[in-house]
């Protein structure tokens, strides 16, 4: 079925989130990568070590959790734009997540938007809690939103009205 | 239809330049390729075929393909799509293959 | 007649990497480029490349022309560069003729030639296929990312492999609405966090499904598609209409290698490469000796691989006219591992089949 969508199943999601445990932890990286294809750009800009795909550069990427601190320029530099950072440290009720976001406009910070699912379907209003586009990450702003938690498997984009 | 603001790109396009396009005065920009200048004003159609007169335009965007063929400052047959743009300069719909002096 | 120790036909990825691998060898390089600059494709790619950081993964296309342009500078004063010059006739005595600008034209004889043209894009039969407003995806990108021009204000996708994927994405950060990418495949061919990527933004892909015309007066007004079965035959009674005012075609890619087949070299057609292409050795030199080939058109492949390529034809045609340095060994063994870790996954299988069909 993904090869006919494109839309992973719930399960291939959840298999690449860490435990809800090591999410309320702090910040972490959520890489659907699930097919193989030659790119390896994440486990070169990981400061932390914290991904491996190794020397056959078509292998899934792994990640350590325990290494992984989230601060997601892999996030920045995946090709695919296939990374999104998850933290529920900050909240009982919400998680924050990170994704990327290369369209025009940008959001304010304090926004709220439409926060969409894996097949842009409209599933919930979110808060723009901060819009980070440094230099370093090269054209791909990152943006931090704020949702409720039972939406953290399927929140994946934003929509920003113009 | 010119991007104002782009998400990654940022376009060079400062200096306008005016030319005349069947008769008409049309502006575009340094830089621009005659056929893109057309098409930011909306003319999509820069030909007609020869012998079914079924209309012509930009296709291959890259000199291969011939459908963008037009008649500039006299000289027919001038592939607009890789012809940069030059002030004043006189673009015009042939009819038939164009004439070649 | 102009002398040249290597000549480079077309100044893309694979061009480029071609002239600075001899060019770092120490031969001198002529660089021919029928367009106004170099940098072929890549000039209009807004994303980031994959592959690995040899083949500057992660950084955008439109990026690498200068980076390569800046290694190349390196070696200016063994380097030539002559743009606006078509390449119009490779001839059996080893003479290429080349046509600058309009006007003038010359004879170059060279002592190795490595052919880097790259391929052109498919394109499909339905009626009405010629109504202006219909495009193939170079021209999308071309009018979008070069030019800064809108192609329209809704597009109709055909072909949901890489080029299908990646220019949707382009259109919609263009401002431009996408309202679906169909394949006829019953598989999304491209990667499929390209896929991933615009479903996310609520685009739909319509597998097993091909256009069955085009309706409009002077340009594109409506798109009529519908479901085919497994043999690819329309199955009647799906048709759905978009209203659109452009169709992108993006098909496939086919080699442009027509200067090496002038020139005698031996071809086959290889489904799997996406063409025709020269029959070659692992050093990318075919059947005519000195007559290298590198990119697309020795085979429809990715930008990554086209500048390996690049580097291993620029580099052997370099040592089989006497420029072979120290490190020549080792630098080949590079560049062929770089390829076989480019194509040792699934994405890779067809090439690797492909390849298998034309060793020398």
């Amino acid at each position: 079925m993904f090869e006919k969508t494109g839309i992973p199943s719930k399960e291939m999601v959840m298999e690449k989130f860490p435990s809800q445990d090591r999410i309320n932890k702090g910040p972490v990286a959520i890489v659907e990568c699930y097919r193989e294809i030659p790119c390896n750009p994440c486990e070169t800009a990981c400061r932390f070590n914290a991904i491996r795909v190794g020397e056959d550069i078509n292998n899934i990427p792994q990640i350590n959790f325990d290494k992984c601190t989230g601060c997601a320029i892999c996030l920045s530099k995946c090709p695919g734009l296939a990374i999104m950072i998850a933290d529920g440290s900050k909240s009982e009720d919400t998680v924050e997540i990170k994704i990327p976001y290369e369209f025009l406009p940008l959001p304010g910070e304090g926004q709220v938007v439409k926060g969409l699912d894996r097949e842009g379907k409209h599933i919930t209003d979110v808060k723009v809690l901060k819009v980070t586009n440094p230099k370093s990450f090269d054209r791909t702003p990152v943006i931090t939103i704020e949702v409720d938690r039972k939406f953290l498997y399927e929140i994946r984009n934003i929509r920003v009205e113009v | 239809m010119r991007i104002k603001e782009h998400p990654i790109l940022k376009f060079n396009k400062e200096k306008k330049i005016k030319f005349i396009f069947n008769g008409q005065e049309l502006e575009g920009y340094e830089g621009d390729t005659i056929a893109a200048a057309l098409y930011a004003q909306g003319v999509k159609v820069l030909g007609k075929s020869l012998f079914l007169h079924r209309p012509r335009g930009f296709y291959c965007a890259i000199g291969n393909c011939s459908s963008c063929l037009m008649t500039v400052n006299g000289v027919a047959n001038v592939k607009t799509c890789v012809t940069d743009l030059e002030e004043g300069m006189v673009v015009e719909t042939q009819e038939g293959k164009g004439v070649i002096v | 007649m102009k002398q040249a120790e290597i000549v480079v036909i077309g100044g893309g990825p694979a061009g480029l990497c071609a002239a600075m691998s001899a060019a770092k060898s120490g031969a001198g390089v002529l660089i021919i480029d029928r367009n106004k600059s170099l940098g072929g494709q890549l000039v209009k790619q807004t994303h980031m490349f994959f592959g690995s950081e040899k083949q500057y993964a992660s950084t955008r296309g439109i990026d690498i022309p200068e980076i390569l342009l800046k290694e190349l500078a390196k070696y200016k004063d063994k380097v030539e560069i002559k743009t606006n010059s078509t390449a119009v006739g490779f001839y059996e005595d080893g003479v290429i003729t080349v046509l600058e600008k309009e006007d003038k034209y010359y004879k170059v004889e060279p002592k190795a030639v490595v052919v880097a043209t790259g391929a052109y894009e498919k394109f499909l039969s339905f009626p009405n296929n010629d109504l202006p407003g219909i495009y193939g995806a170079g021209a999308v990108q071309t009018l979008m990312n070069v030019h800064g021009v809108k192609p329209g204000n809704r597009v109709l996708m055909v072909g949901a492999g890489n080029i299908g994927l990646i220019v949707s994405y382009q259109l919609m950060q263009a401002g431009v609405k996408v309202a679906a990418i169909l394949d006829a495949a019953p598989k999304i061919g491209g990667y499929l966090v390209h896929a991933s990527k615009i479903r996310r933004m609520g685009v739909p892909i319509l597998t097993s499904h091909t256009v069955k015309e085009a309706i409009g007066k002077d340009f594109l007004e409506k798109a009529v598609v519908c479901k085919v079965d497994e043999k690819f035959n329309p199955i009647p009674g799906t048709e759905i209409t978009f209203d659109v005012d452009v169709m992108c075609i993006s098909v496939g890619l086919t080699p442009l290698n027509e200067l090496l087949a002038m020139r005698g070299c031996r071809m086959k057609y290889v489904p799997q490469l996406s063409g025709l292409v020269p029959v070659r050795d692992e050093n990318y030199e075919t059947t005519v000796e000195n007559i290298f080939v590198a990119g697309d058109a020795s085979g429809v492949e990715e930008a990554s691989a086209a500048m390996v390529e690049g580097y291993l034809a620029g580099l052997c045609a370099a040592a089989k006219i006497g420029y072979k340095p120290d490190d020549f060994y080792e630098r080949r063994k590079d560049y062929m591992n770089q390829l076989n870790n480019l194509r040792s996954g699934p994405a890779a299988r067809h090439i690797l089949a492909g390849l298998d069909q034309i060793r020398r």
